[in-house]
């Protein structure tokens, strides 16, 4: 309360101590927050330059939400107000950015926007430092807005590089003209495609100057000189990079970075490494990248620093490529034997994943990952090893190679326990194909995985008993001294339940079994449906989303349709022997590949009772829901799913990169749902990229009720799968299971770009990479209606070009696509030929699963 | 910018600045991680670090750690510089800056940060410009005295009695650093 009265005094010295106090330890009382906001009104009103900086130091240290309820409103007319002195203008601009951060829905935009952008021409650098930073985080959230300040940006930043060192006197730092002005306008910049040609050309000039002034000699020894100049260096990097669009530039930066590869400066090498990872990606300097292979694994070996390392193996990872591939993945291995603790798991991860992806010959990956298993056992996650399995069971080629590098493996006196787990898998499945040989005959492997045994934990030990219980299936001649095994106290009585179930099941199995059932439930695993790799999920997980997934995406082949939509497994007998959805591999870790119900009784029909009535399995998705699914496309309204029992019908809104969806379910019986639970199921690819929050609805829904139920939708990344709504509920005592498709689809957060004609082929014509492109020619299955056509351009979501086409039967559309981490610019195009019944699409964006995702939507609508 | 921390090399924390909003304890694990993780870090390795999702670039001066934690798209060199700057507005302010410098009178730090970073962004990169607001604001404090560097010594003394840092120059040698 002190401290508050000391805010109304006319004292500075006592004002400036109430204001410290303040921003030090304010918490949201909110009594208190009214006497504050009060006092800092008066003094933003009051005109006097130092109490007005005063009051908004002290909203920007604080920046709570009620600040910005008080305030959002007032700061922006004092920023943009033309007897506002230049040092109070410098302070509101950073004091609204820090406010737009914590509240960005506080923070109205208005006519000061168009103010704001001007500040870039101020004549005081100081304003045009402090509203550059502004205008980039508000042009991040609303392009569209601040649009005109490219060229402004542009202009000032070509006016900063070309002035002498002394032109700017107190803002030239160390020689360098307004270090700081300039990365910020290059920081402003990444926020846009490239701009206009007439713009573009000077911004080439500017980014070719920074480059060559790179090359020039030091102007002073001091490293503050070669910092600064650096600094501006690498975001004007930055810049091209984002562009990507200018191989000349990109070439250019490629080799400026890899002289700072071999720079004397640790600084300067790991800044190289980092932003040479961002370079690999781009097609015009991937090559480029490559020819500084020796150089990054020199890094590798010599630097001293791990923070260092880790940024050489992010490159090495980025650059790989089939040809590098070998040499990469044996440098990297021979580096995991030395490696920091610290980033051993990811360096594992990297090798699987390279060794998986750029294998030509599957005798390589399955050694690589047994050396991987040797040399860092401990840093080998599950996902890897289920992944080698999946590999080697799909590829018919390599299991008999396999099946003979692991018996060797585990002749070692010491083996690792994740390579047991391997080897008991692998043997188990086709230790048939190594049996010819006498000296791996059945009962030599036998005993050479039984010898691991006692030194396993229990999951391992798990895995071996089912191991074994396949080897009376193979090897009919090892079958007694299996059951002595399974029959051994240590066995049937073993204190863990786990082992003890098995022990017994199986030994009843192959007592009670005849040779036609045991070859039967144990036959050799089926091949794994492919999808995503398990392995590049979890370095997604561990790395963020951003990191891996552009270089993923951009590298990815076109394999998106074998990948869409999470598998719907029949809950049925057959699940002895088909993969579940839920667990990558069957049977492992958890669930041994034979039942694990009570003990069998008799052989016959002992499968079907046990997975019959699995509650938790998700019903196949319901008959018509991909052509309901397809409807949604281009509308946000209606009813989605309906049978005898029940209605589901949705109601959804989109803005940016957020939306919300009301879900109605309705009980069109005149009987109770009990334990009714909607469950929202994502892909482990769709999680990272779709967020989805929701409240459980309450479990009974009366006769003839309706409840609802809210679903809230942020776009992280883009997408392509849809979720998936799984509806469980018991009906007059029975079970129903409901899985239908939701139609939350990628073209949903499209906000419609009004753009002339030239502006259309101009961005058209920039986004001419083969990758960017997507064409689809394909059959009307509706009648060609031009009305209704242009009605789902519209629904679709981006908005109806006019008069762009020269041909006026064909339609033209732009949008961008929002996400919480970048926007992409869509432009498309659809020429109906009445003659023939038959549509041609294009789609240009940026990033091709983009342009391919929003091709297969659009397609299927007309 | 999230935030700035500045701590000595026995690992006591001097100053800091939050521009993110964060709960006591959560600034209290985030700074003791930090300080660990930074004065563990040998010389001659680089400035930057991955911590987190964030970045972090610190650079020693004398017996101060600075030591920024920037977002993943900043740029780590002109951070780096933006740590220098600062010390060479402290250095200016109070004539050949110290630790105890600092310690004694951290409302002034305080208020110099305030005027070179807003909200976790630079406002004014002009020493002179700085400098000015500064001077301006000590000519409004009534008594017009001189500014004396050691005025608040016996009242912070007190206070913080478990031991005095060293008082060694933040500019190790001064020829290194040209601004006079």
């Amino acid at each position: 309360m002190e401290a508050v009265n000391l805010l109304s005094s006319n004292r500075y010295t006592e004002k400036q101590i109430g204001y410290l106090f303040i921003s030090v330890l304010v918490n949201s009382n909110s009594e208190l927050i009214r006497l504050i906001n009060n006092a800092i009104r008066n003094d933003l009103a009051s005109r006097n330059p130092t109490f007005m900086g005063l009051a908004l130091h002290c909203i920007a240290n604080v920046g709570s939400r009620e600040m910005a309820e008080a305030f959002a409103g007032e700061i922006p007319k004092i920023l943009v107000a033309g007897d506002t002195m230049d040092s109070v203008k410098q302070s509101a601009a950073l004091c609204l950015l820090r406010l737009y951060r914590t509240s960005p829905d506080l923070v109205p935009m208005g006519d000061w926007t168009s103010r704001v952008v001007h500040l870039l021409n101020d004549q005081h650098l100081g304003v045009v430092t402090a509203a550059t930073s502004l205008i980039t985080t508000l042009a991040q959230k609303n392009p569209e807005e601040f649009k005109t300040s490219v060229s402004l940006a542009v202009s000032r930043l070509s006016r900063i590089v070309t002035s002498a060192s002394t032109d700017l006197q107190d803002y030239t730092y160390y020689f360098v003209p307004a270090p700081w002005l300039s990365v910020k306008l290059l920081r402003l910049l990444q926020c846009y495609p490239p701009p206009d040609p007439a713009v573009r050309g000077r911004l080439t000039e500017c980014l070719e100057t920074i480059l060559n002034k790179a090359q020039e000699p030091p102007k002073s020894k001091k490293v503050q000189h070669s910092n600064a100049k650096n600094a501006v260096l690498f975001e004007a990097i930055s810049l091209i990079i984002h562009h990507d669009s200018e191989p000349n530039l990109l070439v250019r930066a490629c080799n400026q970075l890899g002289q700072f590869l071999q720079h004397r400066e640790t600084n300067l090498r790991y800044l190289a490494l980092e932003s040479m990872c961002t370079l690999a990606s781009s097609e015009f300097s991937h090559e480029a990248v490559k020819t500084h292979i020796e150089t990054v694994i020199n890094a590798l070996k010599t630097e001293r620093d791990v923070s260092v390392r880790q940024r050489a193996v992010d490159l090495l990872y980025a650059m790989c490529d089939r040809s590098s591939a070998q040499q990469i993945v044996a440098e990297m291995l021979s580096y995991l034997e030395t490696a920091d603790y610290s980033i051993r798991e990811e360096i594992v991860l990297k090798v699987a994943i390279l060794a998986e992806k750029y294998a030509v010959d599957y005798t390589w990956y399955v050694d690589t990952i047994l050396n991987l298993i040797r040399i860092a056992g401990d840093y080998v996650s599950e996902e890897v090893w289920y992944r080698v399995i999946q590999i080697v069971i799909n590829r018919d080629d390599v299991q008999g190679y396999a099946a003979k590098t692991v018996f060797e493996a585990l002749q070692a006196p010491a083996c690792h326990e994740n390579l047991v787990k391997v080897g008991g898998y692998i043997l188990g499945e086709f230790g048939n194909l190594i049996a010819g040989d006498p000296r791996s005959s059945p009962l030599i492997q036998f005993n050479l995985l039984h010898s691991k045994f006692h030194l396993c934990s229990v999951p391992t030990r798990a895995l071996l008993l089912s191991a074994y219980i396949k080897f009376v299936n193979l090897f009919p001649e090892v079958k007694t001294t299996i059951q002595d095994v399974l029959r051994s106290d240590s066995q049937l009585r073993n204190a863990d339940v786990e082992l003890q179930q098995r022990a017994v099941e199986y030994l009843r199995l192959s007592t009670v079994a005849s040779t036609d059932i045991l070859a039967t439930v144990l036959e050799e695993m089926p091949p794994f449906p492919e999808r995503e790799s398990s392995i590049l999920a979890k370095l997604k997980k561990k790395k963020g989303p951003s990191t891996v997934t552009d270089l993923e995406e951009t590298k990815r082949e076109r394999s998106v349709d074998v990948n869409g939509g999470p598998e719907p497994t029949p809950a049925s007998a057959s699940a002895v022997s088909t993969p579940s959805p839920s667990a990558d591999l069957l049977g492992l870790g958890s669930a041994p590949p034979a039942p694990t119900g009570p003990p069998p009784s008799s052989g016959g029909g002992l499968l079907v009772d046990v997975f019959s009535d699995s509650a938790s399995a998700v019903a196949p998705l319901a008959p018509g829901s991909e052509d309901n699914f397809a409807r949604f496309v281009c509308k946000n309204n209606g009813v989605l799913f309906e049978n005898q029992l029940l209605q589901i019908g949705l109601k959804s809104e989109f803005r940016q990169n957020l939306g919300r969806m009301f879900i109605f379910y309705g009980n069109k019986t005149s009987t109770q749902f009990l334990s009714f639970t909607p469950t929202l199921i994502c892909s482990d690819d769709l999680q990272s990229d779709l967020n989805l929050q929701t409240k459980p609805v309450d479990p009974t829904v009366d006769g003839g009720a309706q409840v609802q139920q809210v679903v809230n939708i942020e776009c992280v990344s883009d997408f392509t799968e849809a979720p998936v709504l799984n509806i469980q509920f018991r009906y007059g005592g029975t079970f129903q299971n409901v899985s239908v498709k939701l139609p939350i689809t990628l073209n949903k957060f499209f906000q419609p770009t009004e753009m002339a004609s030239q502006d259309f082929f101009q961005r058209w014509k920039q986004l001419s990479n083969p990758q960017q492109e997507v064409q689809n020619i394909f059959k009307a299955k509706h009648p060609m209606d031009t009305e209704i056509t242009k009605a789902k351009i519209i629904g679709f979501g981006s908005a109806l070009l006019e008069e762009v086409d020269p041909n006026p039967a064909n339609f033209v559309g732009a949008g961008i696509i929002h996400t919480k981490t970048t926007q992409i610019g869509c432009l498309l195009r659809l020429e109906p030929n009445l003659q023939a019944q038959m549509y041609r699409l294009t789609l240009r964006t940026s990033k091709e699963a983009v342009s391919q995702r929003l091709c297969e939507l659009l397609s299927e609508q007309f | 910018m999230q935030f700035m921390l500045l701590f000595s090399r026995q690992g006591k924390l001097r100053l800091q600045k939050w521009y993110v909003p964060l709960s006591d304890k959560e600034k209290k694990k985030i700074t003791r991680e930090l300080v660990q993780t930074v004065l563990a870090r040998k010389p001659k390795m680089c400035s930057f670090l991955e911590w987190r999702d964030l970045k972090i670039v610190y650079k020693r001066y004398a017996s101060l750690y600075f030591c920024c934690a920037i977002e993943d798209q900043d740029n780590e060199l002109i951070t780096l510089e933006i740590i220098h700057r600062y010390v060479e507005l402290l250095d200016k302010y109070f004539g050949s800056v110290c630790e105890l410098d600092i310690i004694f009178n951290f409302e002034k730090a305080y208020f110099i940060l305030d005027e070179f970073l807003l909200g976790g962004e630079v406002q004014e990169t002009s020493k002179k410009n700085v400098l000015k607001a500064i001077e301006q604001a000590d000519l409004l404090q009534e008594d017009k005295n001189a500014y004396c560097p050691r005025a608040f010594f016996l009242y912070v003394a007190s206070t913080d009695a478990i031991g005095c840092p060293g008082g060694s120059w933040l500019f190790m040698k001064p020829c290194c650093y040209g601004h006079s």
